[in-house]
Formats: structure tokens, C-alpha cells, sequence
């Protein structure tokens, strides 16, 4: 009993620490909103999806104060150095080529598999015409193997080049796939799985270690109590990887 | 299947009035038939907000084109000053905005307009900061320097990146629109100015009396040029991270899997075609007002268009 209490009261107390302190910053958190189900604009207009989901657990989990910008992927990282808001977290692959310009949190989820979609099972992945976002490291992959690279500024657009012929193939994350496929029977996988990347991380700025620290906590915390694999399990499918 | 109406929501709407239980509810659009469906699909939060953006972009209009014009203004001004430095800075202004593409100056702009007032509230409001303001790629000044406050509401966010916005397209379009007037003003006749002056008016209320008001004639058609240009550059909006009517139309139209309330394949034609519908009834309506205000301009004035008001009169 007295256990319970003393366990009460020092929760209160964290509690009103946290709610103080919450009041001094406010975290501007920058996502993409078209990489269903990562994240994506749902239809009362606001940010939602599996991203949105583990963003609000780990500001309260740090004791953040968190707010959510979209942002064009494009220009996401211009805008997260020069200031706008101060972390991404988009479905971004840590790579050592955004290495150089951010810093990443620890993966948040494993390094997942990435996949070809097209309407035969038989398409030409390595010297046809496949399409995929613009500066993501399937694009990268796609220029690797020698197929051509057709570009598009969103995933959902490489998916319509699919469907009208424009391109023999798509590339992206498999998660992003799985309900495109699943939604519409003239789509197929091909191929296997082909792991890309080191899994899915936060981004910071580089001069900003300590918010990054205290997302990498979380995002630690979050790992050992079994939440984040939870929330993989609800967004991205029972089959998708987890820790 | 179903196509997009616009007739549907107003059934929403009274029956929603009458305070009861409404008939049409949207709670779980599963289960609902199509033409209700697509009611409540048309009534969402998110398409409450494409139909909003129309409204930012006629604002963006109204508050441009005026900023854009004293933009130009001052720059035939100063291109046509006596005093060099002036000069130079008026020439070298429409010279360089005019020569870069569009794309590159809104993406480089924004983000540099943005640094120089965080820059500038930085050195006001944190003397005392020891770190570099530029750290590798970085950009970063203190907290009391942000613009907005990172704890500012969204609106304030958004309503400071439509003001850098009208900013950006005021410089870009004055511009173009300072050459359009430097050369109307020079187009005036050499006659006009010399009567000015015979009658003993200052260069100044030559300027102001007899060349401004007999250029806009001169001016029209280019500056019309401008405005209609102005319309389409309207999407540009959304690099500048305004969400404009047609980042709406492709985040809609976009294919939405089961994941979504409202699971649709891509329908980004219907969306796309209802702008082609605004942009044209935005362009028609802008050339009956343009052809309106010529005729005003032309009367009494020495142009063919003038001559012809004359004669028929």
C-alpha cells in the first residue's frame, strides 16, 4: 500500500515536471502527408497515419509539446536545416547520403523491404522504364540496376504511371505497396523483397543533438516495452518486421 | 461510377438544420450507398479546405497585383531617375529578377527572406548568443528569434508564409511590371512634355500632371499580359508551403487505399478538370474587365484606339 502510494505521488510529481516544462518549447515536426500508411492527410484534413501515431507517443513520452507541419518532399530537408520546424519524421531512410546533411534518431522501425509493382508479374525490373519518388534510395536503386529512372515529385503519381503504361514498373517501400496491391486486383508484386536502407529513422539538424537524444530515448523506451512494435503491427500489417 | 456534383452537399446541409438526428450521417461511410457517399465525400474537412483555398488564391490576387504594381512603379521610377546610383539599382533590379527562372528564384528566395529576418530579430533579440548562426548547412538562431514562434497557433504560421508569399510574387511580378511602365512612360509623346514645360511646370509636375496619367494606355496591354500570367502562376503557391487549389486537387484526386475514410482510384482528371473550369472563367471575366478599362484609357487620348472614340463620337 504504501508502495502504491509512494508510486502515485512520484507519478504525479513527473507528471507536473513534464507539464511544466512542456510550456517552455514547442516541437515543430515535419512530415510529407502523401506516404500512406506512414503518414497522410486524412479526410478531416489533418496529419494521421502510423507516423502520427508514434510522434505524439514519443513527445509524451519526452515530454514534448509536439506540432505537425507538412511539407513538400522536395524541399524537406532544405527546410528542416534552415529552421522551419525541427525534425522530420516522413518514412526517411537513413542513408549515409542524408548523413552528410542531417542527423538521424535511431531506426524506428527495422530496415524494411522495398518491392517492384506492375501489371504483369513478368515486367522488365532492370532494363525497362521503372518510376519512383524523386531523391528516395529506391530511385537510387533503380538507377544501380540499370533500368530507366522515370521520376515522379509523389509515390502516389509512380503508382498512376503503373496503371496508365507510362512505366513498365514502380519502386517503393512495400509497406507503401502492400494496400496497393491488395486494393487493386490488375497490380502485382514482382519479384522479391529487396532490403534498402537502414530502416526508418527521426531527422534533426546536425546543431541540434539534444533533441535528438531525447527522441532516440524515446524511441528506445518505446522499443522495450513492446509499443512501437504494437503500433508496426496496427499501420504497417502483421507481416511487416519488427524489433 | 459516381462522378462529382455540386448540387449534394445542400441536401446535407438542411436536413443537418433541423436539429434532430440528421438522415444523412456520415459516420460510417462504408456502409453508405453512393449518392450519399459521395455527399458526405464532398463535405469532408479536407475538401471544406480545397474549397477555402480558392479563396487564398483570389486573395493572394487582390493583394499581389496592387503590391506588384507599386513594385513596378518604383522600379521605372528609379530606372529613369537623373541620380546614377539610383539608376543602376532600378535597371539591375528588373535585370536580374527578369533573368532568373521563376522556379529557382521562388525556391532560393523564400528561404533566404526567411534567414535575413531571422537573421536581423536574431541580432536585436539575442546579443549576447555565442554560437555561429551558420553551423555547416545549418541555419540557426535562438528561439526568441524564429519567425513565427515555434508556439505560434498554425494560423500565424500560415498566415506568414502567405505574407512571404505576396512578397516574393510582388518582387518577381513588379519586375516584369517596372519595365512594362518604364517603357509606357517612354512612349508618351515627346510633344506632350515639351508643351509641360513650355507652360513652366516642374519635372516633377510633368511627371506626376502629364506623363503618369497618358502611359497607363501605353501600359495596359503589357501589364494585362502580366496579370493573366499572375493567374497561372498562382500554383506556385504551394512551393512556397501555402496549400493552394492545386495541391489540393492532387492530394484528392490522389488513389486512396482502405485506409482512408473514402477509398477512391485515382480521380485526379475530375479534380484537375474543375480548375481548368476556374482558371478559364478567372481568365474570361479578367479580359472583359481588361477590354473595359482600354476604352476608358483610350479616350481623348492620341492612339488609333483613341481616334476611332473620336470619330464615332
Amino acid at each position: 500500500m504504501k508502495n502504491l502510494i509512494l508510486t502515485t505521488a512520484a507519478l504525479a510529481l513527473s507528471a507536473a515536471m513534464a507539464l511544466a516544462e512542456s510550456h517552455e518549447t514547442t516541437v515543430r515536426l515535419g512530415t510529407e502527408g502523401a506516404y500512406a500508411p506512414y503518414n497522410f492527410i486524412n479526410d478531416s484534413g489533418e496529419v494521421d497515419g502510423f507516423e502520427r501515431e508514434l510522434g505524439d507517443a514519443l513527445c509524451a513520452h519526452a515530454a514534448l509539446t509536439c506540432k505537425w507541419v507538412t511539407n513538400d518532399w522536395d524541399s524537406i530537408i532544405p527546410n528542416l536545416v534552415s529552421g522551419n520546424y525541427d525534425a522530420i519524421i516522413a518514412g526517411m531512410s537513413i542513408t549515409d547520403e542524408r548523413k552528410e546533411v542531417v542527423d538521424f534518431s535511431e531506426n524506428y522501425t527495422p530496415p524494411s523491404p522495398s518491392a517492384y509493382i506492375a501489371l504483369s508479374a513478368d515486367a522488365d525490373v532492370s532494363g525497362g522504364v521503372v518510376a519512383a519518388q524523386t531523391g528516395t534510395i529506391q530511385a537510387n536503386h533503380v538507377v544501380d540496376t540499370g533500368a530507366t529512372l522515370l521520376e515522379f515529385p509523389t509515390p502516389d503519381e509512380t503508382v498512376s504511371a503503373v496503371r496508365n503504361g507510362e512505366a513498365d514498373a514502380a519502386m517503393a517501400d512495400k509497406d507503401y505497396l502492400i494496400p496497393i496491391v491488395e486494393g487493386d486486383s490488375d497490380i502485382v508484386f514482382v519479384g522479391g523483397d529487396i532490403p534498402l536502407g537502414g530502416g526508418i529513422g527521426m531527422a534533426f539538424r546536425k546543431s541540434d543533438p539534444e533533441l535528438r537524444g531525447k527522441f532516440t530515448a524515446a524511441i528506445q523506451a518505446m522499443k522495450t516495452d513492446g509499443t512501437l512494435n504494437a503500433l508496426i503491427k496496427k499501420w504497417l500489417g502483421e507481416a511487416s518486421p519488427t524489433f | 461510377m459516381a462522378r462529382p456534383g455540386f448540387f449534394l452537399p445542400k441536401i446535407l446541409k438542411s436536413n443537418a438544420h433541423q436539429g434532430e438526428q440528421p438522415i444523412l450521417s456520415c459516420a460510417d461511410p462504408k456502409t453508405l450507398e453512393s449518392l450519399h457517399w459521395l455527399a458526405c465525400y464532398l463535405t469532408t474537412g479536407k475538401h471544406m479546405a480545397f474549397y477555402s483555398s480558392f479563396g487564398t488564391v483570389l486573395l493572394l490576387l487582390a493583394v499581389t497585383a496592387p503590391a506588384a504594381l507599386a513594385f513596378g512603379f518604383g522600379g521605372a521610377m528609379a530606372a529613369r531617375s537623373g541620380f546614377a546610383p539610383l539608376r543602376w539599382c532600378g535597371k539591375g533590379y528588373t535585370a536580374i529578377v527578369r533573368g532568373v527562372p521563376d522556379i529557382a528564384f521562388f525556391l532560393f528566395f523564400v528561404i533566404a527572406l526567411d534567414q535575413g529576418f531571422e537573421w536581423l530579430r536574431h541580432k536585436v533579440k539575442c546579443p549576447d548568443w555565442d554560437m555561429p548562426v551558420r553551423q555547416g548547412s545549418d541555419f540557426v538562431v535562438c528561439d526568441a528569434a524564429k519567425m513565427p514562434l515555434s508556439s505560434s497557433p498554425q494560423w500565424v504560421h500560415e498566415s506568414y508564409g502567405f505574407a512571404i508569399a505576396v512578397l516574393t510574387f510582388a518582387i518577381v511580378f513588379g519586375a516584369f511590371a517596372a519595365n512594362v511602365l518604364y517603357g509606357a512612360m517612354g512612349t508618351v509623346p515627346r510633344a506632350q512634355i515639351e508643351t509641360a514645360e513650355a507652360y513652366g511646370l516642374s519635372h516633377r509636375q510633368t511627371f506626376w500632371r502629364i506623363l503618369v496619367p497618358q502611359m497607363w494606355v501605353f501600359a495596359l496591354p503589357g501589364l494585362g499580359n502580366l496579370w493573366m500570367i499572375l493567374i497561372k502562376a498562382t500554383p506556385l503557391l504551394f512551393l512556397l508551403g501555402v496549400e493552394d487549389i492545386v495541391y489540393w486537387a492532387r492530394e484528392l484526386g490522389s488513389s486512396k487505399t482502405a485506409v482512408f475514410d473514402f477509398p477512391h482510384p485515382d480521380w485526379r482528371l475530375y479534380y484537375f478538370l474543375t480548375l481548368l473550369v476556374f482558371y478559364l472563367a478567372l481568365t474570361r471575366v479578367s479580359e472583359v474587365v481588361l477590354s473595359r478599362v482600354n476604352m476608358r484609357l483610350s479616350h481623348g487620348q492620341a492612339t488609333v484606339a483613341g481616334d476611332a472614340q473620336r470619330r464615332a463620337a
